[in-house]
C-alpha cells in the first residue's frame, strides 16, 4: 500500500460507530427519493404498461428518428384520382357561378375552385342584379370549412341517421295533420321561386301550415309601405346611379340598408365626369360608411330624423310641420329640399327610419319627384319578412297553440329581444326542428337539429329583384352528411325527385320561358319577365301606414330621457351568422378600425359628461371604459368608443356579436345588442350608467386625423377642381436644388438612376378615392388570395395584425379637411404650433372622413430594397416589388425603412403554432388555401405582391395561347373584388389601358410623393361636391 | 392462285355492294347475298396457314381477341372444334359471323345472340374484306396446340446461375487463404533466412552496422512551426471544404430513387413503347403540375394488356414479376380481368413523389412544356431508359438559373413575344433573348 492516508468527507466519519455513515455506504441518499411523487399520479403509473426500459427504448428510438428524419428529406406521397374527373386538371382552377342567398346577403358570385375545392369568391361580372360581393359573402368561403359545422342530423344532441329522421319525423307531422295546432315553418328570406312552391305543396299535404318569415334585421316598416303602396311585399329598388342629388335620412344605403348592394351604383356619379358628379346629404345619428362618403353630413338624433323627414315631405309633396329642429339642421333640411326639388327626377330619397310612415313618406317623395333612380317595376325581393306574423307566432308558442315548428336559416334565441318568450314556446311545441349550418343557440334547444348544408354545396335558386333569378348551384360535394332543407320538404310531402330536378322543373314551367336551364346555371343568373305576376297571395299581418302619414310621423316622435340608441349592422359581422369565422372577426370595421368587437358609439361630449372615456395605452394600443345602458329594465355591460360624428344625445351599438354557441372560444367577443332589439325597432331609448373596468379594443388604427398633411390625402372640391388648374389643388410637391424649387418627380433631384421601364409589361394601380366607399371587399380579397394568416385580438392590439391591405380612414379636426389645411398654413411661432396642433390631434364634432386604402406601393425606388443586408426583396422589370420569403432572414429593416408601413412580419407560426386557433391551424380551415401561394413561415417579412401570381398566371395563359393580352385581363385580388371601380389594374406600357390613362389624370398623385419613392400604385385625388343649392 | 383471286374478287363486290346497300338500308338483302357468296365459297374450303393466320390475327382480331384469355371478345383458341362441337356450328357459321356479325345477330340465330348478350350488347365488328381464305388461315391459326412456355426453362436457368455464383464465391475464398498461408510461409521463411544470417554473422565475428539514434521524422516536423502553420491552415480549409459541401448537398436529392408501391418501368412505357410523356403526363400541357395520371388512363390500354411479352423480360425483372405488377393495377382500380368488368372496389395507389420542390418555389410546368417547348428530358433525364423512374437533376436553384441564362426563349409564332421580343433584343443588341434577359432571373417570378 502506497499510502495510508485516509480521505474523509465529513467529520461525521471520524465517529466509527456512526449509523449515518454505516447507512451511507449502503444508500446513497438517507431518505428516500420521492420517485412516485416525481413521476406524477401513481396509479396511473402503475396501470401503465410501458415499462422503464420500454421508456428507454421509445425515448432512444424517436431521438434517432428524430436526427435521421432532419438529415433525410421526407417521404412525401402523391395519390392520383382513380378515375380522374374530366373537368378536374390538378393546378388549373374551375369557376362556377353560383347565388349567395342565407337570408342577410344574397349576391351573385364566382366561386373559384381548384382540385374541387372552393378557395375564393369573386364577382359575377354578367350578374345584373343589385348586391355584388361585400366583404362578408366575400369571407363565406370560409364558412364552409368551418369544424364546428353539425356533422350530421342528430336529436337532443344524439347523432341520428337521416334515415330515423325521416321516419320519426313524418311520423310526428302525420300527427299533427289536420289538427287543432298549428305546423308552423319559420324560415330566413328565401325568395325563391322553387322553395315558394314547394312550401305551398307542403301546406297543401297538412293543412294546418303557417310559413312565417323572419327577418332577424328587420326591414319590415320598408316592406309594409311599398306593399301598401304598390301591393307586393317587396323593398323599394334603387338604382344611384340616375341620381345627381342623393338625400339619405338615416339610411345607411353603403351599408346593409335595405339588404345592400347599392354602393357600385352609388360610385358611378362619385367620379367627377364632365366637371359634374353626384351630391350626396346625409342626415344620420351614428357615424356609418354613407355618412363618412357624404358631400354633406348632419349629425342628428333619431327622433329629430323623423321631424327631418316630415319636413323634406313638406317642402316637396306638401303640407306644413309644426316642429322645431336646431336651426342648423333646420337650414340643412331646408337646403336638401331645394337641391331635391332642383334635381327632379335626378334627385333620390331614402331613409332607414323603421316606420312604416317615414317609409310611405320616403316613396311620396319620390314618386313627386318622378326619381329615376327609384324603380317600382323591379322591387328588390331579398327581405319579406313581417314583425307582426314572428310576434304572433311567439305569443301563440307560448299559448301552446304551435304543434310543430320548423326553422331554417333563422336562429331566433340568438336574434330575438324576447328569445326567453321564444324557448319557453319552444318546449310547449310538440316537435321542434331546425335546419342549421351549427349546434348554435336555437338548434340546441329543438328536439332536432337537421344538419344543413353550406350555400356552397347546395342547389337553390333565389328572385334577387323581380324578374332577375339567379341559380345556386354546389362547388363540392357536400363535407359532412348534411341535407338541405327543400329537400326534407320533399321527402316530407311524399315526392322522391332532388331538389335539382325540382327547380330544373319549377323553371322550365315558369321562368325560362323557353330559355336554356344549362345556360342559366352557367351564367348564374337569369333575367326573365319582369311584368310577372304578383307573388304575394298570403294574407300576411302587416302594419297598414296612416292616411295622413307626415302627421302620424310626428305623433311618434316623443321627447324622452336620456339617449336615444340606433342600433346597426357592421360591414364585418352584419346579423352574426358568420361570427365564427376569422377574417370577418379580424376585419377592422371601416368607421373605427377596430376588430374583434362591438361597442357603444358616443360622441366626445356625451362622453365627457358621463365620466367615459378612451385611451392610448403605452404600447399605443386604445383602452375604453365600460358602461351600463338600460333598455325597458334589460341591462348590458359595454365598452365605449367615442367616435367623431356621432349626434349628440345618440349612441350606437352593432348586432351580430355576443354569441355563445356555435363558435370557437377565440370568436365569442362582444355582446349581444339583439337583447335590446325590442319590437324589431333599431331605435331605442337607452339610459347609460359608467362602470367599473376598461375594456381593451384591439384597433388598427386610433382615432387619427389628417392633420393638414394634403400629401396623403389629397382633397379638393368640386368648384374648385372645375375652375382652377391642377396646380392649386394637386400640385407636385418641390424641393430646393441650387435655390431653385424643382418638382421632386424630375431626374437632377433623384438619388437613384432611373431604369427604362418601357419594354414589356408595367403594371399600376390606381384607387380613386372618389369611388371608394371603404366598404371592406378588397380587405377580405387579399385575405383569401394571399393566405394572410389571422393573429387574433391579443396581436391586433400589438400592432401586429397581418392586413396586407388595410383601408386607412382619416377624420379632419375642423369641419373639413379644407379648413384642418388653412389652420395648418396659419400656424406660426412656437407657441402657436404647441397650441394649435395639438388641438388638430382631435378630430372634429363632425368630421369630414376620407378612406384610403393601403397596400405596399411597389415604389420604383424602393427605401425598403436598398436596406436589406440579404436582398431579399428586389424589384422586377414589371414594376413589383419582390419579397422572396426564403432568402429573408427576419431583420425588419426594410418595415422600418418604409414610409408607408406596409410591410409585415410574421411574429409566430400562424399555421402551426396552437396559441392561433383559427382557420391556418385547422386541417378543414387549411382547405381555403390557395395553393399558388406559399404559407408564410416565422420570422419573415411579408407584404403585398401586386398578386404577382395572378399576373403571372395571366402573362402564362397568354403565352401558351401565342396572343397578346388586352385590357382588363390583369387583375389583382383587390382590384377584381372591387365593384366600384374604385381600383383599376393594369399595364400602362399599353397605353391603351384603362390604367394608362389614368396614370396621366390631372386627379392622379402619389402617397408621399415628396418623398421621391415613384410609387407603382397611384391614387386619384378625392373631389367633394360641396355646392349647396 | 386462281381461287384466290377470285375470292378477293368476291370479296371486293360483296364489299360495293354492302356499301350501296347500307345506303339503301336493305340489309336482309345483303345477308342473303353474303350467305349465298359464303355458300359457295365455302366449297373451295380448306385447311389454311397458321403463319399468315397469325399475322391477321394480330393486325385484326388482337384488340379483342386473346387466344387463351376472354377479354372484350371471348378467347379464340380452338374455337372452330368448341363451335362445332358445343353448339354444332360449321365454319360456314364461322364465315358468316366473321364478315357480318350483326346481320346472323339479326337472323335471330339463338348462338349468335347468346355471345352478343354476354359481351354486353356490342356487335363484333364486321370484317367483309376478310376471304374466306383469310379466315382459313385464321382459324388455322387458333388450332395450333399452345406452346408450353419458356418461362419453365427460366427458374432452371436461374437456380444454376444462382449456384454457379455460389460456387464461384467458395472458390475465390480457397484462393485467398491460399495465397494468405502462401505469404505467411513466405514471411516465416525471410524471418528464419534473417536468423540464420545473424547467426552466422555472429559466428564470423562480422560486426553489424547499428543504426544511429536520428530525430524522427515527424519530431522534426512538429520543431517546424511554419510547416505546422501551412499543414493546420490546409486542413482548416479542407475541412471548411467538406463541411460546406456536406451542408450545400442537404436537401438536394438528386438521384432519389424511391420504392413505388407498383413497379412501373418507363423503360417498357417510354422507352419500348414509345408512348409520348404527355399521353400520360397530359397536365403537363395545361397545368403547374405534370400530373401523376390517374388509374382510367393506365386501364386505357392495360384493359387488353393483361401480361407483358417474354421479351420484355429482363434478367432482372421476369415476366412473372411484371405480370404481377399488373395485376397490382387491377387491384388498385378494381377491374376483374375474368369478366372483364369493374367491380367498383378501388384502393387509390400512394406513388412516393419523387421531385419535391419546396413550397415557396413556382414551377409551371405548361410554361417549360407548352411556351418553351422543353423537352421532358432535359429536367428529368433519360425516362426512357429507367427501369425505376429517379431524379435526374439536382433541382437546386442555381441549376434553375444555369438554364435560364443558356436558353433562348422561343418566341417564334406566338403573338404574346412580338412586341417585347423587338424592342428588347434591340435594347441588348441580340438576336435571341435569353430567358434570363426576359426576366427569368428575378426573384418574384418563382418565389411568391
Amino acid at each position: 500500500m502506497s499510502s495510508n492516508k485516509k480521505y474523509w468527507k465529513s467529520v461525521e466519519e471520524l465517529n466509527e460507530n456512526s449509523s449515518i455513515v454505516e447507512t451511507l455506504k449502503q444508500n446513497e441518499f438517507v431518505e428516500q427519493i420521492p420517485t412516485d411523487e416525481f413521476l406524477g399520479d401513481k396509479d396511473t403509473l402503475e396501470a401503465s404498461t410501458t415499462t422503464r426500459r420500454d421508456f428507454l427504448k421509445y425515448v432512444g428510438f424517436s431521438t434517432a428518428a428524430a436526427s435521421l428524419a432532419a438529415c433525410e428529406g421526407p417521404v412525401v406521397k402523391s395519390i392520383p384520382y382513380v378515375v380522374q374527373p374530366d373537368e378536374i386538371i390538378p393546378g388549373v382552377a374551375n369557376y362556377y357561378a353560383t347565388t349567395i342567398a342565407n337570408g342577410f346577403d344574397f349576391a351573385s358570385v364566382l366561386v373559384k375552385t381548384r382540385e374541387g375545392r372552393p378557395i375564393k369568391i369573386e364577382n359575377n361580372t354578367m350578374a345584373a342584379t343589385n348586391g355584388s360581393a361585400n366583404a362578408r359573402v366575400n369571407a363565406s368561403v370560409l364558412g364552409l370549412y368551418d369544424s364546428l359545422r353539425a356533422q350530421g342530423p342528430s336529436k337532443a344532441g344524439e347523432a341520428i341517421s337521416w334515415s330515423t329522421f325521416d321516419a320519426e319525423t313524418s311520423k310526428a307531422l302525420d300527427a299533427l295533420k289536420g289538427g287543432s295546432k298549428d305546423i308552423v315553418l319559420l324560415t330566413q328570406t328565401f325568395a325563391s321561386p322553387s322553395t315558394s312552391k314547394l312550401i305551398s305543396q307542403f301546406k297543401e299535404k297538412y293543412g294546418n301550415v303557417r310559413h312565417v318569415v323572419y327577418d332577424s334585421v328587420s326591414e319590415s316598416a320598408a316592406l309594409d309601405a311599398y306593399q301598401a303602396k304598390y301591393g307586393e311585399r317587396a323593398l323599394a329598388n334603387y338604382d344611384f346611379s340616375k341620381a345627381m342629388t342623393i338625400v339619405s335620412v338615416g339610411a345607411d344605403f353603403l351599408g346593409d340598408w335595405q339588404g345592400g348592394g347599392f354602393d357600385s351604383g352609388y360610385s358611378k356619379n362619385r367620379i367627377p365626369d364632365h366637371g359634374k358628379m353626384s351630391r350626396h346629404v346625409q342626415f344620420e345619428s351614428n357615424m356609418t360608411l354613407s355618412g363618412a362618403n357624404a358631400d354633406k353630413r348632419v349629425p342628428l338624433k333619431p327622433s329629430e330624423q323623423k321631424i327631418a323627414l316630415a319636413k323634406l315631405h313638406s317642402y316637396i309633396v306638401g303640407g306644413f310641420v309644426n316642429q322645431k329642429l336646431p336651426e342648423t339642421i333646420e337650414a340643412a333640411v331646408k337646403s336638401a329640399a331645394i337641391q331635391l326639388k332642383k334635381a327632379g327626377s335626378k334627385g333620390v330619397l331614402v331613409s332607414g327610419i323603421q316606420d312604416v310612415n317615414a317609409q310611405t313618406l320616403v316613396l311620396e317623395i319620390n314618386a313627386a319627384l318622378n326619381s329615376h333612380a327609384f324603380n317600382p317595376s323591379t322591387p328588390v325581393k331579398t327581405r319579406q319578412g313581417s314583425d307582426k306574423e314572428v310576434a304572433r307566432l311567439v305569443a301563440d308558442m307560448k299559448a301552446g297553440k304551435i304543434g310543430a315548428l320548423i326553422m331554417n336559416g333563422v336562429n331566433p334565441i340568438y336574434t330575438l329581444s324576447n328569445a326567453t318568450d321564444f324557448s319557453e314556446g319552444l318546449k310547449k311545441v310538440s316537435l321542434s326542428i331546425a335546419f342549421s349550418l351549427k349546434a348554435d343557440e336555437t338548434a340546441s334547444q329543438t328536439q332536432y337539429l337537421a344538419a344543413a348544408p353550406h350555400y356552397l354545396e347546395s342547389w337553390g335558386d333565389v328572385e334577387l329583384k323581380k324578374g332577375h333569378y339567379a341559380l345556386t348551384q354546389p362547388t363540392i360535394r357536400p363535407l359532412f352528411d348534411t341535407r338541405q332543407f327543400q329537400d326534407t320538404l320533399l321527402k316530407w310531402v311524399g315526392s322522391d325527385v332532388s331538389y335539382h330536378d325540382f327547380i330544373k322543373s319549377t323553371w322550365g314551367s315558369t321562368i325560362l320561358g323557353g330559355s336554356s336551364f344549362n345556360t342559366a346555371l352557367h351564367d348564374g343568373v337569369f333575367v326573365g319577365n319582369i311584368t310577372s305576376e304578383n307573388t304575394t297571395s298570403e294574407n300576411l299581418e302587416t302594419e297598414a301606414p296612416a292616411s295622413n302619414a307626415a302627421n302620424a310621423l310626428l305623433n311618434s316622435v316623443k321627447s324622452a330621457k336620456g339617449f336615444e340608441l340606433t342600433l346597426y349592422t357592421k360591414t364585418g359581422m352584419g346579423d352574426g351568422q358568420q361570427a365564427n369565422n376569422p377574417w370577418l372577426q379580424e376585419f377592422p370595421d371601416p368607421i373605427t378600425r377596430t376588430s374583434w368587437d362591438n361597442y357603444l358609439t358616443i360622441s366626445k361630449a356625451d362622453a365627457d359628461a358621463l365620466g367615459l372615456m378612451n385611451k392610448h395605452v403605452a404600447d399605443g394600443a386604445l383602452n375604453g371604459s365600460y358602461a351600463n345602458i338600460t333598455v325597458n329594465g334589460v341591462s348590458l355591460k359595454v365598452p365605449v368608443m367615442l367616435q367623431p360624428g356621432q349626434a349628440k344625445g345618440s349612441v350606437g351599438l352593432a348586432l351580430g356579436y355576443g354569441k355563445t354557441l356555435g363558435l370557437k372560444e377565440e370568436m365569442q367577443t362582444g355582446v349581444n345588442a339583439y337583447a335590446l332589439y325590442n319590437n324589431f325597432n333599431k331605435v331605442q331609448n337607452v339610459s347609460i350608467t359608467p362602470a367599473e373596468g376598461e375594456h381593451k379594443f384591439a384597433s388598427v388604427q386610433l382615432h387619427n386625423t389628417l392633420m393638414g398633411r394634403g400629401d396623403i390625402i389629397k382633397e379638393t372640391t368640386l368648384e374648385i377642381f372645375n375652375t382652377n388648374d391642377k396646380k392649386h389643388w394637386n400640385a407636385v410637391p418641390v424641393v430646393s436644388l441650387n435655390h431653385q424649387e424643382t418638382p421632386v418627380t424630375s431626374p437632377e433631384v433623384d438619388l437613384w438612376d432611373e431604369f427604362d421601364r418601357s419594354i414589356g409589361h408595367h403594371f399600376n394601380l390606381s384607387i380613386d378615392l372618389n369611388a371608394c366607399t371603404g366598404c371592406g371587399s378588397c380587405v377580405i380579397a387579399c385575405h383569401a388570395e394571399n393566405n394572410v394568416p389571422v393573429v387574433g385580438k391579443n396581436e391586433v392590439r400589438k400592432s401586429r395584425d397581418m392586413h396586407w391591405l388595410r383601408i386607412d380612414r382619416y377624420y379632419s379636426s375642423e369641419t373639413s379637411f379644407e379648413n384642418d389645411n388653412k389652420k395648418k398654413e396659419n400656424i406660426s411661432g412656437l407657441g402657436s404650433s404647441l397650441s394649435e396642433f395639438g388641438e388638430m390631434e382631435n378630430a372634429s364634432a363632425n368630421p369630414q372622413v376620407a378612406f384610403q386604402p393601403v397596400m405596399c406601393q411597389h415604389c420604383n425606388h424602393a427605401p425598403c430594397e436598398t436596406v436589406c443586408p440579404v436582398a431579399a426583396t428586389s424589384h422586377g422589370k414589371q414594376g413589383q416589388n419582390h419579397m422572396a420569403y426564403n432568402r429573408c432572414v427576419g431583420t425588419r429593416y426594410c418595415a422600418n425603412n418604409c414610409p408607408y408601413k406596409v410591410r409585415r412580419f410574421n411574429w409566430f407560426l400562424y399555421n402551426g403554432n396552437d396559441e392561433f386557433d383559427y382557420h391556418m391551424n385547422d386541417d378543414l380551415g387549411r382547405m381555403v388555401l390557395n395553393p399558388d401561394v406559399v404559407v408564410r413561415s416565422r420570422g419573415v417579412m411579408e407584404k403585398c405582391s401586386l398578386c404577382i401570381q395572378k399576373t403571372q398566371k395571366t402573362i402564362l395563359d397568354a403565352k401558351r395561347d401565342g396572343r397578346v393580352i388586352k385590357d382588363g385581363e390583369f387583375q389583382t385580388a383587390c382590384s377584381a373584388a372591387c365593384n366600384n371601380g374604385a381600383m383599376v389594374f393594369g399595364d400602362i406600357n399599353d397605353k391603351e389601358s384603362k390604367v394608362a390613362k389614368l396614370k396621366e389624370d390631372n386627379r392622379m398623385y402619389h402617397l408621399l410623393e415628396h418623398v421621391g419613392t415613384k410609387p407603382n400604385v397611384i391614387y386619384q385625388t378625392k373631389v367633394r361636391n360641396t355646392t349647396e343649392a | 392462285m386462281k381461287k384466290s383471286y377470285q375470292s378477293l374478287e368476291v370479296n371486293l363486290i360483296s364489299n360495293m355492294k354492302k356499301v350501296v346497300h347500307r345506303k339503301l338500308g336493305k340489309n336482309i338483302l345483303s345477308l342473303g347475298l353474303i350467305i349465298l357468296l359464303t355458300l359457295t365459297t365455302s366449297l373451295s374450303a380448306q385447311d389454311g396457314d397458321p403463319a399468315k393466320g397469325k399475322s391477321l390475327f394480330n393486325a385484326n382480331c388482337a384488340a379483342c381477341h386473346k387466344l387463351d384469355k376472354k377479354m372484350t371478345g371471348p378467347a379464340l383458341r380452338n374455337v372452330e372444334q368448341r363451335l362445332s362441337e358445343t353448339e354444332g356450328l360449321d365454319r360456314d357459321w364461322i364465315y358468316a359471323w366473321i364478315k357480318n356479325s350483326s346481320g346472323v345477330i339479326k337472323s335471330g340465330d339463338a348462338y349468335a345472340n347468346k355471345i352478343y348478350n354476354e359481351f354486353g350488347g356490342a356487335a363484333m365488328t364486321a370484317f367483309p374484306q376478310f376471304s374466306n381464305a383469310d379466315i382459313d388461315n385464321i382459324l388455322a391459326y387458333t388450332a395450333e396446340v399452345k406452346k408450353e412456355p419458356a418461362a419453365a426453362v427460366a427458374p432452371v436457368a436461374a437456380s444454376g446461375a444462382a449456384q454457379t455464383g455460389a460456387s464461384s464465391g467458395i472458390s475465390n475464398e480457397i484462393i485467398l487463404g491460399a495465397l494468405a498461408v502462401l505469404f505467411m510461409l513466405l514471411a516465416a521463411g525471410l524471418f528464419l533466412v534473417n536468423k540464420t544470417l545473424r547467426r552466422f554473422a555472429e559466428a564470423q565475428n562480422i560486426d553489424l552496422p547499428e543504426s544511429t539514434e536520428r530525430t524522427p521524422l515527424w519530431k522534426a516536423f512538429i520543431k517546424n512551426q511554419f510547416l505546422m502553420f501551412v499543414v493546420a491552415i490546409f486542413f482548416l480549409l479542407s475541412s471548411a471544404y467538406f463541411v460546406y459541401g456536406y451542408l450545400s448537398q442537404v436537401g438536394v436529392d438528386q438521384g432519389y430513387e424511391p420504392v413505388q408501391p407498383i413497379h412501373y418501368s418507363h423503360r417498357i412505357h417510354a422507352g419500348d413503347n414509345g408512348i409520348d410523356c404527355k399521353y400520360c403526363h397530359s397536365s403537363a400541357r395545361v397545368s403547374k403540375h405534370s400530373g401523376i395520371p390517374s388509374l382510367n388512363v393506365c386501364m386505357n390500354c392495360h384493359k387488353s394488356i393483361y401480361e407483358v411479352a417474354p421479351s420484355t423480360a429482363t434478367e432482372e425483372y421476369s415476366k412473372e414479376f411484371y405480370d404481377g405488377e399488373i395485376q397490382k393495377l387491377y387491384k388498385a382500380v378494381g377491374w376483374n380481368d375474368a369478366d372483364q368488368k369493374y367491380t367498383g372496389k378501388t384502393q387509390p395507389v400512394k406513388w412516393v413523389r419523387i421531385h419535391n420542390l419546396p413550397d415557396f418555389v413556382y414551377f409551371n410546368h405548361s410554361q417549360h412544356v407548352s411556351v418553351a417547348g422543353v423537352e421532358c428530358q432535359k429536367c428529368h433525364g433519360p425516362v426512357e431508359e429507367m427501369e425505376v423512374m429517379y431524379q435526374y437533376s439536382p433541382l437546386t436553384m442555381g441549376w434553375c438559373i444555369e438554364c435560364h441564362r443558356s436558353t433562348n426563349v422561343k418566341v417564334k409564332d406566338n403573338a404574346y413575344y412580338d412586341k417585347i421580343h423587338e424592342e428588347l433584343s434591340k435594347k441588348y443588341g441580340v438576336e435571341n433573348l435569353t430567358a434570363a434577359q426576359m426576366g427569368g432571373l428575378e426573384c418574384g417570378k418563382c418565389h411568391y
